[in-house]
This record gives C-alpha cells, sequence and structure tokens, in this order.
C-alpha cells in the first residue's frame, strides 16, 4: 500500500523533500515503518528520538497505518 | 480564555497579559522566552523555528487543558514566533492568571517545559560556520 511521509526539521534534510510517498507490505504499524525508515536512512539511528503522528496525534509503534495515511516523522522537538 | 496562537511576526507581551487579565485574578504570571547569543560558548548568529502547525495549536491545547484541570486557572495565552529570528528576539510567550500566584508560577511552569517536550515545534541554530538542529542528536 502507499503511504504519505511527511517530515520536519532534522528529518526533512535527512529524507530530502518535505514530503514523499512510500510503499510499504501490508499491514505495517508505526514500529514497521520505524524499522524501514532505519534502514533506508541510517541517519535516523544516531537521532536522540523519532517518534511519528498521524491525525495530529503521537501514535505508538502498535499503531497499524492505513493506505492513504499522512504519517508525520517527528525528530526530537526543540520549541521554546 | 484561551489564546493560543503561533505567529511569523514579532512577539510582545502586551496582548498576552491583555488575554488573561481578569478581575478575579490574584496573579499574573508571564514568561518570556529569548533568543540567547551562545550554545556552549559557539556564537550563535540566528535561531529559525519551523511547526507542524494543526499538530502544535493541538498539543498547546492539551497543555492548555491540563492547566485547567490541575491548577484551575481563569485564562491561559501562548504565543510562538516561527522563522527567523535574531539575538534577543523572543520566541514564545505564556501568560497565566489564576486567583494566586502560587499557581500561576506553576502553571506557567509547567506549560514552558510541557511545551519543550512534546509540541512539534523545531529550531536550527544558525552559527557563523554552519547550523544545527536542536536536540535532534543525544
Amino acid at each position: 500500500m502507499k503511504i504519505k511521509l511527511i517530515a520536519f526539521g532534522i528529518a526533512k534534510e535527512i529524507i530530502g523533500p518535505a514530503e514523499s510517498d512510500l510503499e510499504v507490505k501490508t499491514p505495517c504499524n508505526i514500529g514497521d515503518l520505524k524499522r524501514i525508515l532505519m534502514t533506508q536512512y541510517h541517519e535516523f539511528k544516531k537521532l536522540q528520538s523519532i517518534k511519528f503522528a498521524i491525525n495530529e496525534d503521537y501514535q505508538e509503534d502498535h499503531f497499524q497505518i492505513h493506505e492513504g495515511d499522512e504519517v508525520v516523522i517527528i525528530p526530537p522537538v526543540s520549541g521554546g | 480564555m484561551r489564546d493560543i496562537q503561533i505567529l511569523d511576526t514579532p512577539l510582545t507581551t502586551q496582548p498576552c497579559h491583555d488575554a488573561v487579565a481578569d478581575p478575579a485574578a490574584g496573579g499574573i504570571v508571564v514568561f518570556v522566552g529569548a533568543v540567547r547569543n551562545q550554545t556552549k560558548g559557539r556564537k550563535v548568529v540566528q535561531l529559525a523555528f519551523e511547526s507542524y502547525v494543526p499538530m502544535a495549536l493541538k498539543e498547546m491545547g492539551k497543555i492548555a487543558d491540563t492547566l485547567s484541570q490541575k491548577w484551575g486557572i481563569l485564562h491561559v495565552s501562548i504565543h510562538h514566533r516561527v522563522g527567523v529570528l535574531e539575538i534577543g528576539e523572543i520566541p514564545v510567550i505564556i501568560a497565566v492568571s489564576t486567583p494566586h500566584r502560587q499557581a500561576a508560577f506553576e502553571a506557567c511552569q509547567y506549560a514552558i517545559d510541557t511545551l519543550k517536550e512534546t509540541v512539534p515545534i523545531w529550531k536550527k541554530e544558525i552559527f557563523e560556520d554552519g547550523t544545527v538542529w536542536v536536540s535532534a542528536h543525544p
């Protein structure tokens, strides 16, 4: 299935474009996606943490991703 | 009253203060962030902020929920700036009003501490000879 990845901050610099499409096998949860990204982009392994959001909420590893979902990669935040 | 905004224009304290002013308030605490001129001895020239705005507003809303539930605040105002900021400019202002001052101090501290942990906003330090995304690496 195809999902849309949206990246901010350092994640955007690691992946390249801010938005990209990714083909993943079904089923795929956040934990699976994390492993795919860590394998494809070694720079993610060096980060302090990496979180994911769907529908503007943080989601944990067990959360199932659906076809067409927009998954936002949240590298360590540093507002304030 | 809950006044939560992400702005790309310079922040000032007066609108935040005005947003939380209330005849029932015994105290108003206003936290004002500032762009510092150095990090670990390295001279910072500018800071660049970016945000995943809809989620950042939602996460700041959750902070406001907690302030109401835990400290019974009257009002809260959170303004966060995005874009490129110069030294001394204001990246964030948080104002909280409560009937008694102690709760206002505690609630404001909780708000800025939590904002730095959960709200999807990122800052890049711009040095004379390079850039670094803050907190990205251990």
